[in-house]
């Protein structure tokens, strides 16, 4: 746990100093919902059909961005060639890099929320409350595949573009569950009341989760 | 069930070692035993495979075939018991740019398992001479600075080998003698190294046996005391136009 911590914590340190993450994510987001609010007009009944989409189209824009960053900084010095020559784990750094990494999505995340209420006119209070438990399983779905991914294509020339592209097919099912539960909390249910939608999203969520932290071994002991 | 080496002599065992990449072989059947607190170098032109072979020592890669102990783990089956006798220096100094000197060996040192991290790590920064930048971000330093941080990192957890890949690369001439001085340090704590290198002048000084690897074979082996200085360049050029 000591080591899992320990990755988190550096992970944080570096963030707090340099802001590329969470500040690259979070402008990039908010650009985009800017854009898609005056791609849409002012057309209410438009607008509620699309929000929930929009959301988590944003959403997963600024992620890939974010996770793309986080194993780049990995790269510089090789220092992540530091971190393999330890006698730890594998599943521990997945585990670590994909807990901070799911900390600065999911922040992103919290904070796209308001901006988005505003600009699609929704009442503030009772929809951030049970948005936020759907942003935190969103993101740890989106970020257990992502953190996987961005690994793997750490040492491709191209790893900006290969990221979304090995990552959007497969995060296909946690997108959809997500944007499905969105949708029925913006329109006023409770989670319970989508508990159809609550339940496949967290199904994805364990199963990606295992799968990828079994799979990270063999992909970041051949990066 | 893993060969049983850990009594040997030696610290690295490799027999008929192989490594290939798609069809293309980098190793091909190297053989290299080197006894218990001595120091190694192995020189090679670019391209002889010899960051392939300090990768498959430190646990980075797998062979495609043959024989691998080192500290008397085999290198397919004990692979954390290696990497806990092991340290690696390279050209590139494996530290985070935006964390302090302190905070990257700290971190090390907890993924290595140390107890009382913080003492060692202070004690190894200071070690390397760098005490007075100890809670500077890494960002700042020299290449020579990283370089010898990077030392302090691969030592933090005192390992028995030490395995240097062209660890010299990118060194001003003070950067590279302060560096042979410490490596200096590091063989009378009677440690296992292992050198890589293409630079001749660098690599002889330290040495108490050589080899030369070319095309991913070792083409020589023999203690330095039968190599004469002045000749060497001309056996080495010899040694790897064969």
């Amino acid at each position: 746990m000591n080591k899992v911590w320990a990755i988190i914590k550096k992970d944080i340190i570096t963030e707090l100093r340099t802001k590329e993450l969470f500040s690259s994510m979070l402008v990039f987001a908010l650009l985009v919902i800017v854009i898609f609010n005056f791609a849409f007009g002012f057309s209410a009944e438009l607008l509620d059909l699309a929000a929930p989409a929009m959301l988590w189209i944003s959403f997963t824009f600024a992620g890939v961005l974010g996770l793309s960053r986080s194993f780049a900084l990995e790269k510089e010095g090789d220092a992540i060639i530091g971190m393999l020559l330890t006698p730890t784990d594998r599943s521990l750094i997945y585990a670590g890099k994909m807990i901070s990494n799911t900390i600065f999505v999911f922040l992103v995340g919290l904070l796209m929320v308001p901006m988005f209420i505003l600009f699609f006119n929704y009442n503030f209070l009772s929809t951030l409350v049970p948005l936020i438990p759907v942003i935190f399983l969103g993101s740890i779905g989106f970020v257990s595949v992502g953190t996987l991914f961005s690994a793997m294509a750490l040492n491709t020339k191209l790893r900006e573009v290969m990221l979304p592209i090995l990552l959007f097919p497969i995060i296909i099912p946690v997108i959809v569950s997500a944007v499905k539960l969105s949708e029925q909390v913006l329109d006023g249910n409770s989670l319970l009341a989508a508990s159809f939608s609550l339940k496949l999203l967290v199904s994805f969520d364990i199963i990606f989760l295992t799968a990828c932290a079994v799979i990270f071994e063999y992909v970041i002991d051949e990066s | 069930m893993a060969i049983s080496t850990k009594n040997s002599q030696y610290d690295i065992q490799a027999d008929g070692l192989k490594k290939s990449f798609g069809n293309f072989e980098v190793l091909r059947g190297v053989d290299l035993h080197i006894k218990r607190g001595e120091f190694f170098t192995l020189f090679g032109p670019n391209g002889a495979g010899k960051t392939t072979l300090i990768k498959l020592l430190a646990t980075l890669t797998d062979p495609t075939s043959g024989n691998l102990h080192v500290s008397g783990f085999d290198v397919k089956k004990e692979v954390n018991n290696i990497r806990s006798t092991i340290g690696v220096i390279s050209h590139d100094p494996y530290l985070y740019d935006n964390l302090s000197a302190l905070e990257n060996i700290t971190f090390f040192g907890t993924l290595y398992g140390l107890d009382d991290i913080d003492n060692r790590a202070r004690c190894v920064i200071k070690q390397v001479g760098l005490e007075r930048r100890m809670n500077d971000i890494v960002r700042t330093f020299s290449r020579g600075m990283k370089q010898r941080l990077s030392v302090a990192r691969a030592i933090v957890h005192d390992p028995k080998i030490l395995l240097l890949d062209e660890p010299y690369t990118g060194l001003d001439q003070n950067g590279s003698q302060i560096f042979g001085e410490m490596l200096s340090d590091l063989k009378s704590n009677k440690r296992t190294i292992l050198m890589t290198t293409h630079n001749i002048d660098e690599g002889l000084d330290l040495s108490d046996r050589i080899g030369i690897l070319s095309k991913g074979k070792i083409v020589l082996d023999c203690p330095k005391s039968e190599i004469q200085r002045s000749s060497f360049k001309d056996l080495y050029i010899s040694k790897v136009e064969d």
